[in-house]
């Protein structure tokens, strides 16, 4: 098969690559580009794992095939700390122990972004709604939702 | 002191970044080859032909390996050898891996798989309970049984006596990192293996018998797992052993990863149980005598089922002195995926029979379950050590360290037991259609692996002239936060910082032979044996430190980064590099093995287990009686952890154990078809618990106690206990079906929507 020639931006920097035309986003992040902050939990659109944002969307990037990044801007988790400084979201995933053994833990920050992007002021039920899509084997939950209420709380402050 | 402090997981900077590896994030060598296996769509037969023609000629394949091709013994069982990586001929389960491709990439590797044209002679396969006790398919001769007292007497002159059974399901682990593994050809033909595995050591030593080598040639490393559970004890050895064949054939790296729906199809689960139970009571609900027949599928390969049964036989008494019981145990081989370690390994199963024994008998007596369940308790651990003599279990064990009598009343009150029970009754004679319904249960978990030579961990620490210190032990991290807390022990054993504790990947070729982590025991074995590292080290400096400053050793004191000598105080970087200078080895082993065990599997008697954790749950719930339909609304739990290393981690064991055991008995349903086939194999037709069902109101607690027994910092194991608080949303479940009428609900597991539909419309009919 012919590769695809894509040009994208990725956590705002301008990117390039070539790839299968039936190969995922998800592997192109992880295999060609070396993000493997995103994470394959069943390929099917059903765990989150894979979360990203195409043009600020949610989206499981096992679903879309990387030759649809052409002129988009994608957002991954390898884009949400400035540098050193974490994202409110990070430091109270950290603060509140929301994660055990952390591989569903980008997704869920990734989709908690995207929420707090939408609705800046959820309720715990939304908040719990939103994010059941991001499936955890490991925390129960509870205190994921505590990390995103807390920092929805604090972004609202500051803002 | 950095013990006891509820400080965040090691790695969660590198989580929440996405920067932390897993073993599909480690970087490929250049050239490295993709493996998958070719599936068995058969259940049981004998292949006739393999034509694997179109899986040669397909895209991007490198070679095709079928067993003919092994030179050594591929054998992939943790326990009897009796699971070839490649079917030798017989096929014994949907699933089994028939051939291996070796291939340029995942994607070509999978897609060449599908392309053989295999013929199997097929034959009727045995998939049931029934079908395997009719053609006596077992393992063991015959059933185990375990006695106390005699139950045949007890259970005829008790005043009441009632039977029942119950039917519980397996659960898959659904770790949501699939397995996973690599292998790296060296010089010699040496091997180097990451592997997803909650066993390293087995992997080694399986890998190495797989390739012809001693242990020596094999290192297996493994940083991190995304979630085990148990389904990377023994379930990563074929992958790891392919890996290894495959590039010691080719000569390049290979690597192997399970596609979700293959990962669930080939790889063991929780075993499924029926239990036939036979009670004998009084009128005010004290138990006489119990006796119990466990049948469980064992799959088509031993694997670790016979301790798994063994775990169930023991958990058979949970918290209650029975004064005569008896449990025998059926081990059964059928077709089907071999069942395999998974949190708590048999003990919820045996757990769960007696708490349905206990709601049958509060039924039939109509008494609150909760002080049916406190007059059977063992007495106190207080009474005990006032005089009182202690219960015994059905295998012989003392129980001298039972905490439930407090922690129940402490949890009933600060529930509102009482009140909220009587609310619901109300509630339900008003709605006829919603019901809710609350229940209490309590868990006793014994902590040891009941294969005693297994109690055992080692340690290397070494600390460097800089006063950094590089810390190694057997056990592995799947986000328990076992690396945390044995970093604490090491951080305080020394009196430094944290943050000069570095925590490596566990590595074979620095401490060998180790037992899986597993059995809850990781920090207990680990910890003790990472302290006896460090304690090694600090005493050689001390007697230096001491030597120099003309003191004594017990002068010499480790503390907030610095070390007092006398009244002379200086770095604990200083005192490293004085103690190099001083030609001092500041580099040391550990090892650790549990006391006081002793333990007859086959008689069942001894002391299998070190100690008890306890844990009591309170879930009320709500169901639709047209639906079936349900919702946790609030869970209240306090668990015992001891004196607690870490507060956050074990609090969020303990959330994450119970919402975990809850989905099992509830939403996880696997099921197979007539053939044999699996057809809950993917997260759309296999429901863990989801965000949105995480109880209202969710309150955790931990009972901050010492432990009794002498273990690290006399904290308690917290991974597999709390599991079984799960029980209770399932026993609130089946109070609310009882409340459509006057029927027992005899509520299967996992209680699904149509099982509470089932149990609803029995109640209200059977009258
Ligand atoms: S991997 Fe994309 S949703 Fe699971
Ligand atoms: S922390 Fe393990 S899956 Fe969420």
């Amino acid at each position: 098969m012919t590769k695809v020639h894509v040009t994208t931006t990725i956590n705002g920097d301008p990117t390039e690559f070539l790839c299968e035309p039936d190969e995922t986003l998800l592997d192109v992040l992880r295999d060609r580009l070396g993000m493997t902050g995103s994470k394959e939990g069943c390929g099917t659109g059903d765990c989150g794992a894979c979360s990203v944002t195409l043009n600020g969307r949610l989206v499981c990037s096992c679903l879309v095939l990387g030759a649809e990044a052409e002129g988009q801007e994608i957002g991954t988790i390898e884009g949400m700390a400035q540098g050193e400084n974490l994202h409110v979201l990070q430091k109270k995933f950290i603060e509140h122990a929301a994660l055990q053994c952390g591989i569903c833990t980008p997704g869920l920050l990734v989709a908690a972004k995207s929420l707090l992007e939408k609705n800046p002021d959820p309720t715990e039920e939304e908040t719990r709604y939103w994010l059941a899509g991001n499936l955890c084997r490991c925390t129960g939950y509870d205190k994921i939702i505590r990390a995103v209420m807390d920092a929805a709380k604090e972004m609202r402050e500051a803002a | 002191m950095s013990v006891a402090k509820p400080l965040p997981h090691d790695a969660a900077a590198l989580h929440v970044t996405g920067a932390a590896r897993y073993v599909d994030d480690v970087p490929c060598p250049t050239g490295t080859l993709h493996l998958a296996f070719g599936l068995s769509d058969t259940a049981r037969g004998t292949i006739t032909k393999m034509d694997l023609h179109a899986v040669r000629t397909a895209p991007d394949v490198v070679a095709v390996l079928t067993a003919d091709d092994l030179e050594f013994d591929a054998d992939t069982s943790p326990s009897n050898r009796d699971e070839p990586l490649l079917s030798t001929g017989e096929v014994h389960f949907a699933g089994q891996p028939l051939f291996l491709v070796i291939a340029k990439s995942h994607l070509a590797a999978r897609k060449a798989a599908t392309k053989a044209k295999v013929t199997i002679d097929a034959q009727t396969p045995i998939l049931t309970i029934d079908e395997a006790l009719a053609e006596n398919s077992r393992f063991e001769d015959g059933p185990r049984i375990y006695e106390k007292g005699n139950a045949e007497d007890a259970l005829t002159q008790a005043p009441n006596r009632l039977q029942g059974q119950l039917t519980l399901g397996g659960q898959e682990h659904f770790y949501l990192e699939g397995q996973a593994a690599m292998a790296w050809p060296q010089e010699s033909g040496d091997m180097h293996v990451f592997s997803s595995t909650q066993h390293p050591t087995e992997i080694q030593h399986k890998v190495a018998h797989a390739i012809g080598k001693p242990m020596h040639a094999v290192r297996v490393e493994t940083r991190r797992m995304g979630g085990g559970f148990g389904g990377k004890e023994s379930q990563g050895n074929a992958l790891a052993i392919a890996c290894a064949v495959a590039a010691r054939a080719t000569g390049k790296p290979c690597k192997m990863l399970y596609d979700r729906d293959d990962d669930m199809v080939i790889t063991g689960k929780r075993h499924d149980f029926r239990i036939d139970y036979d009670v004998g009571f009084d009128d005010q609900g004290r138990i006489h005598a119990v006796s119990f027949k466990q049948y469980t599928r064992c799959g088509w390969s031993m694997d670790l089922s016979l301790p798994v049964a063994d775990r169930a036989m023991l958990h058979a008494d949970n918290a209650y002195d029975i004064g005569h019981m008896r449990i025998e145990s059926h081990r059964l081989k059928t077709n089907i995926c071999s069942a395999t370690a998974f949190r708590g390994f048999g003990g919820p199963q045996g757990m769960v029979g007696i708490e349905r024994v206990m709601d049958h008998v509060a039924h039939a007596l109509g008494k609150d379950p909760a002080e049916v369940r406190q007059t059977n308790y063992y007495p106190s651990a207080k009474s005990v050590a006032a005089g009182k003599i202690p219960g015994t279990t059905p295998y012989g064990m003392e129980v001298t360290d039972f905490e439930l009598h407090e922690m129940t009343d402490a949890l009933l009150a600060k529930a509102n037991y009482a009140q909220r029970r009587a609310a619901i009754a109300d509630w339900n004679a008003q709605n006829p259609v919603l019901k809710k319904g609350i229940a209490f249960s309590p868990v006793k978990f014994g902590i040891s692996f009941t294969l005693t030579h297994l109690n055992q961990a080692g340690a290397l620490v070494h600390v460097y002239q800089d006063g950094s210190v590089h810390l190694n032990h057997g056990g592995t991290e799947m986000g328990q936060g076992l690396f945390q807390k044995v970093a604490q022990v090491a951080a305080s054993r020394f009196g430094i910082p944290l943050d000069m504790v570095k925590i490596t990947a566990t590595d074979t070729g620095k401490v060998p032979n180790t037992s899986a982590t597993a059995a809850s025991s990781g920090s207990d074995l680990n910890g003790m044996a990472v302290k006896a590292a460090c304690d090694t080290i600090r005493d050689r400096m001390a007697d230096h430190l001491a030597m120099q400053h003309q003191t004594t050793p017990d002068k010499v004191i480790f503390k907030d980064g610095q070390v007092q000598i006398g009244d002379h105080v200086i770095s604990f970087a200083d005192a490293a590099q004085s103690a190099w200078m001083a030609r001092v080895s500041l580099s040391a082993t550990g090892f650790y093995k549990t006391p006081k065990l002793k333990w007859d599997r086959i008689r069942g008697t001894g002391r299998p287990f070190f100690y008890f954790a306890y844990g009591a749950a309170i879930t009320e719930v709500v169901i639709d009686t047209l639906t079936g339909e349900n919702r946790i609304l609030r869970t209240d739990i306090i668990h015992d952890a001891g004196a607690s290393l870490n507060p956050a981690i074990d609090i969020g064991q303990v959330e994450g154990a119970y919402v975990q055991g809850a989905g099992w008995l509830t939403t996880e349903e696997l099921v197979w078809d007539d053939a044999g086939r699996l057809r809950t194999h993917a997260p759309s037709t296999y429901k863990i618990p989801a965000c949105s069902d995480r109880p209202d109101i969710f309150n955790v607690e931990l009972w901050d106690i010492e432990n009794r027994e002498d273990t690290i910092y006399r904290s308690k194991a917290v991974g597999e206990p709390p599991f079984m608080l799960g029980i209770s949303a399932w026993l609130a479940l089946s109070d609310a079906v009882s409340s459509c009428g006057p029927a027992y609900p005899a509520l299967n597991a996992p209680a699904t929507a149509e099982e509470i539909w089932r149990a609803a419309r029995k109640v209200t009919q059977d009258v």
